[in-house]
């Protein structure tokens, strides 16, 4: 199939930047869309220019490195997926696509569509993790856990910090992001001793950064590639709450 | 949490959201109760005795003042939630998410609050003023049988503003509108906001949220076209 692809393009963090129109053609429908970049890139180098910069790693859906918000939706438009397991056959030949970076000023743009998105990682430092003494690993029986809070914990734990929620979010708020760690820790045993100062730093450095606060719209749960749900937002500020007004 | 965070982080702010919220909603069944003894239809003995009764006990008049801290709480966070979510994004989209991840008016809740407090200002001088401040209006009490009382006549009042005024009809039903959309959302974010993480609780308390809303807005909504339409006089 032959495309139009409509590409945000910027050089540094520095400069303004602008959409250029790019032509793909031959598409197969079996490429993956980061693929498809690829092929334009390849035509771009050969006809010397510049070729899109666009951040990917693992391409399986795990990393979350993949940032392109396609004709309005972060990772396209199939649900519950990534750039890099978008494939063309959602398209047709003769369609147009509109790839931008993330927007939100504590993601800046570094060059063309890829972002910065460190201050998720500061977020975490700030207390996404838990504090244990190295050595051999106990074994997991000494710990028994209930099932549905570990299957809770888990569904928490398969957030990617793609930062499509933040995308997507019209506060550019990094809630869902920060309460599926939030929610995963506070529901194992491991998370109990750093329960209170987690959530206060975490929020603390959130606020930090950049990032908005919750309207609750649920915007960022109908776009996260991993299903991650807006409970984790309430639960986050029952954490909240209960890590300062109620001992 | 400190009482610090509570008014300046991103979390706590939305605390103060959700409990003057869920006040405000306590408020507007109570109001909502009140108001629909005009349907009584016994020349406001029943609505203006309840009004009287609100104004005279010390219970009640400091419950109003909580809440018009609450309101003015409300109104103030809201808006500086509003100014500071739309200042994360300095540079917006050239195609927009829109309707695909959420409802238009949970985005638009600080429109939808703005058309609200226009409303509220246009009854509070319409009914709120007269009664407590300038008795314009209300130079004549009224008195019912076997009760030396002098109640004002808040449904004289009531029935005057409505009564072949078309506009102020469709103000009060247009600032209704506004009302129910803002509680469309904002009934089960509230709770949300204050952690309610239960799906099977959130649930319930959507469904009680469009419930409560439809059933208020209604009843509020029929007031002024009762009297419009001389269904009570
Ligand atoms: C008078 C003008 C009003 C303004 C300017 C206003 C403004 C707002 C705004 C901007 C929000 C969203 C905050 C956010 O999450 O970003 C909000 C939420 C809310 N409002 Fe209002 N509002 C007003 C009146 C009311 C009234 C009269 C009620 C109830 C009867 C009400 C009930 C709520 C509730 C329940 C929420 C949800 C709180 C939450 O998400 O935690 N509001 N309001
Ligand atoms: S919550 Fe979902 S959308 Fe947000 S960073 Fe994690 S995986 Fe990405
Ligand atoms: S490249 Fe790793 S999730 Fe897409």
């Amino acid at each position: 199939m032959n495309l139009t692809l409509k590409v945000w393009k910027q050089k540094n963090s520095a400069t303004q930047g602008s959409f250029e129109t790019y032509q793909v053609k031959n598409i197969s429908s079996e490429m993956s869309f980061l693929e498809m970049f690829d092929v334009l890139n390849e035509q771009l180098i050969e006809e010397d220019k510049d070729p899109i910069a666009f951040d990917h790693d693992c391409r399986e859906g795990i990393c979350g490195m993949c940032s392109m918000y396609i004709d309005g939706r972060p990772h396209g438009p199939w649900s519950q997926n990534t750039t890099c397991q978008l494939h063309m056959r959602a398209y047709k030949d003769g369609d147009t696509i509109v790839v931008e970076p993330w927007r939100a000023n504590a993601f800046p743009v570094l060059k063309d569509l890829i972002v910065d998105r460190q201050a998720f990682d500061r977020i975490i430092q700030a207390g996404g993790y838990i504090s244990v003494n190295t050595g051999n690993a106990q074994d997991a029986n000494n710990l028994p856990i209930e099932k549905a809070k570990a299957d809770e914990a888990f569904a928490s734990a398969a957030c990617i910090g793609c930062g499509a929620c933040v995308a997507a979010c019209k506060n550019s708020s990094a809630m869902l992001f920060t309460s599926a760690k939030v929610t995963q820790l506070s529901l194992l045993p491991q998370g109990e001793p750093e329960r209170k100062s987690r959530v206060l730093d975490m929020i603390t450095q959130m606020d930090k950064e950049g990032f908005g606060a919750c309207t609750n719209t649920g915007a960022c749960e109908a776009v996260c590639p991993k299903g991650i749900s807006i409970s984790n937002i309430a639960r986050l500020n029952k954490e909240y709450i209960r890590a300062g007004l109620i001992v | 949490m400190t009482w610090k965070q509570l008014f300046i982080s991103s979390v706590g702010k939305k605390v103060v959201m959700g409990l003057t919220g869920i006040s405000l909603v306590a408020f507007l069944l109570v109001h909502a109760g009140l108001n629909a003894c005009i349907w009584a239809n016994d020349d406001g003995q029943m609505f203006n005795k309840a009004a009287h009764f609100m104004g005279s006990t010390v219970i009640t008049r400091t419950l109003e003042i909580g809440l018009f801290i609450g309101i003015i709480l409300h109104i103030v966070q809201g808006y500086m939630l509003a100014a500071t979510n739309k200042a994360k994004r300095s540079i917006g989209y050239n195609v927009q998410l829109g309707n695909r991840g959420s409802k238009w008016y949970s985005r638009s809740m600080a429109l939808l609050g703005s058309l609200i407090l226009i409303f509220l200002a246009i009854h509070l001088s319409d009914f709120f003023i007269p009664s407590r401040i300038t008795h314009a209006g209300l130079e004549t009490p009224k008195f019912y049988d076997g009760d030396t009382t002098a109640y004002h006549d808040m449904y004289r009042l009531m029935i005057n503003r409505f009564q072949d005024n078309i506009l102020a009809v469709i103000i009060y039903i247009v600032g209704c509108i506004a009302l129910a959309y803002h509680l469309f959302h904002g009934f089960q974010s509230a709770f949300r906001s204050l952690g309610v993480h239960n799906k099977k609780y959130n649930q319930l308390l959507t469904s009680l949220g469009y419930g409560y809303t439809v059933v208020v807005i209604l009843a509020f909504i029929m007031m002024p076209l009762s009297i419009f339409f001389g269904w009570i006089s």
